[in-house]
């Protein structure tokens, strides 16, 4: 289980976390939405140490997660970039293996390919784009190459940062389905953070919504078109009218 | 009052970000070279790095060591000439050369072209947060980046200083021997006879504290590059700057230690 307790985060004087308070439970898929510069983002590097946050404790399974064994912990997760985040001097099978040629989870060369051209097929993508750089690849396909690479070794938790933005809606829907299909096949606890409401409700079993620096609504996906809240009426319907202001 | 204390708060402003830049530099160096002995090593990205630092330098700094010696032969023998001195060109070349131009220019010519390569990488590693990747990979960005940069260049420019010693000789020699009419064996045979170890290994030394200087400025810029191409440019800009003066300054601290004692 994942534990932030009123955690706060400033970049100088700009206060991002403002005691943000959230429980995601094990194997359970939450969904971060909220307006551009909430914190979302911020949220998931706390939660990996990534980020520091000022006060507040954030723990994973009763555990620290500024203590203890760093890389012990950073192989419980996988993590998909909002641009994909892949290393431009490796080739696409490299990216996707990366964890499993190097550290604790380190393996033959040959095997980490197999297991990263396996990783491929499962995301889509066909083995002859293993040789590949991503440069040569467009936009969906460095998503599900960055999906690859945050699933390759079969982590425990997995975060996914605005895994829709900048795809058309067909590409789109179909990372959704690739998140969902492989969350639930993996059993893995995962956090999503986006902007899209298809992703959200083809992805969530919770949907949390973050709003000046804490959780202003939580609760089950069912209850987002049923909700009273007027803030998460008006992210929900993408109305100008509401208590969000249209310029920030 | 505040209009005569303004200048004198601005000289303040710049000195305290001087030197809170120059004590981040230091601790960031620190822990760059703690890391050097302590695994997990990277093999690959070092002999990378060897191949990207030293063997695609080495047509620039040759030329840029031809060219100097062909130029410091005609100025040698031109100042020479007014007191019947030409006659030390040689010498001249050849001391100038492996103790100061060699690798004052190799250092230079090899910040231009390294230093902002490797803060354009890391920055725009950073900005595209593949630099965040690497550490959620359980991979220490210190580690992977930076120590294998430092090592390769501060391997690699004693090399490049050199190669471009014999190179910057050559081209004394080549202008000397077709323009100025100096005898070709003994040319040859002044130079060797005048040049005594120390010379050439007091460059060397230079150049490999040059090639730590170039590598710490362009991943320590590129790490605190700001956001978007803008930030990127910025650090690149400001690794290529802050490497050649500190070159420069570095090269004279050397000189003073080594020759003045």
């Amino acid at each position: 289980m994942i534990l932030l307790d009123d955690v706060h985060k400033a970049f100088g004087s700009k206060q991002v976390l403002q005691g943000l308070t959230l429980r995601v439970g094990t194997g359970e898929s939450c969904v971060i939405i909220g307006g551009s510069g909430t914190g979302k983002s911020i949220c998931l590097k706390c939660v990996l140490g990534l980020v520091t946050p000022d006060s507040g404790t954030i723990t994973v399974d009763g555990q620290d997660v500024q203590a203890g064994d760093r890389d012990a912990f950073l192989a419980r997760f996988g993590m998909l970039f909002q641009g994909g985040a892949l290393f431009d001097s490796l080739s696409v099978w490299q990216n996707v293996a990366f964890r499993l040629m190097r550290g604790t989870q380190k393996r033959p060369k040959a095997q980490a390919r197999e297991i990263a051209i396996e990783k491929l097929r499962r995301v889509g993508l066909k083995p002859d784009v293993a040789d590949l750089f991503p440069s040569e690849l467009s936009g969906g396909m460095q998503k599900r190459v960055g999906l690859a690479r945050a699933i390759a070794a079969e982590p425990e938790i997995i975060f996914f940062d605005e895994p829709t933005t900048g795809l058309d809606p067909i590409m789109a829907g179909v990372i959704n389905d690739l998140i969902r299909e492989i969350v639930t096949e993996m059993g893995a606890t995962a956090v999503t953070i986006t902007h899209d409401m298809s992703s959200v409700r083809a992805i969530a079993d919770k949907v949390a919504m973050l709003h000046d620096g804490k959780i202003r609504w939580h609760g089950p996906v069912a209850e987002i078109d049923t909700t009273d809240d007027p803030y998460l009426r008006q992210f929900v319907t993408g109305s100008a009218k509401g208590p969000i202001e249209a310029v920030r | 009052m505040t209009v005569l204390l303004a200048p004198l708060a601005a000289i303040g402003r710049s000195t305290l970000a001087m030197l809170a830049a120059m004590g981040q530099v230091t601790i960031y160096a620190g822990r760059a070279v703690s890391h050097i002995l302590r695994p997990p090593f990277y093999p690959r990205e070092f002999f990378w790095q060897l191949l990207q630092i030293g063997w695609l330098s080495l047509p620039v700094v040759g030329l840029t060591a031809l060219f100097t010696g062909g130029a410091l032969a005609l100025q040698i023998y031109a100042g020479g000439s007014r007191f019947n001195a030409e006659a030390v060109v040689p010498q001249i070349v050849a001391i100038g050369i492996v103790r100061e131009l060699g690798p004052v220019l190799g250092g230079l010519m090899v910040a231009g072209r390294v230093a902002a390569a490797i803060a354009a990488e890391i920055g725009t590693m950073k900005v595209t947060e593949q630099i965040d990747a690497l550490v959620t990979l359980s991979t220490h960005p210190l580690k992977y980046l930076t120590v294998p940069r430092l090592l390769a260049a501060t391997i690699s420019l004693p090399v490049l200083v050199a190669v471009g010693d014999a190179i910057g000789i050559f081209g004394g020699y080549l202008v000397s021997t077709t323009r100025l009419g100096f005898n070709e064996a003994a040319y040859l045979r002044n130079t060797v006879d005048f040049l005594e170890v120390w010379d050439v290994s007091s460059g060397l030394i230079k150049g490999a504290a040059f090639g730590f200087i170039v590598a710490l400025m362009g991943c320590y810029h590129g790490m605190n590059s700001g956001r978007g191409a803008q930030g990127v440019g910025r650090a690149t800009t400001n690794a290529v700057v802050s490497a050649s003066i500190l070159i420069l300054a570095t090269n004279y601290l050397l000189t003073e230690l080594f020759f003045t004692a």
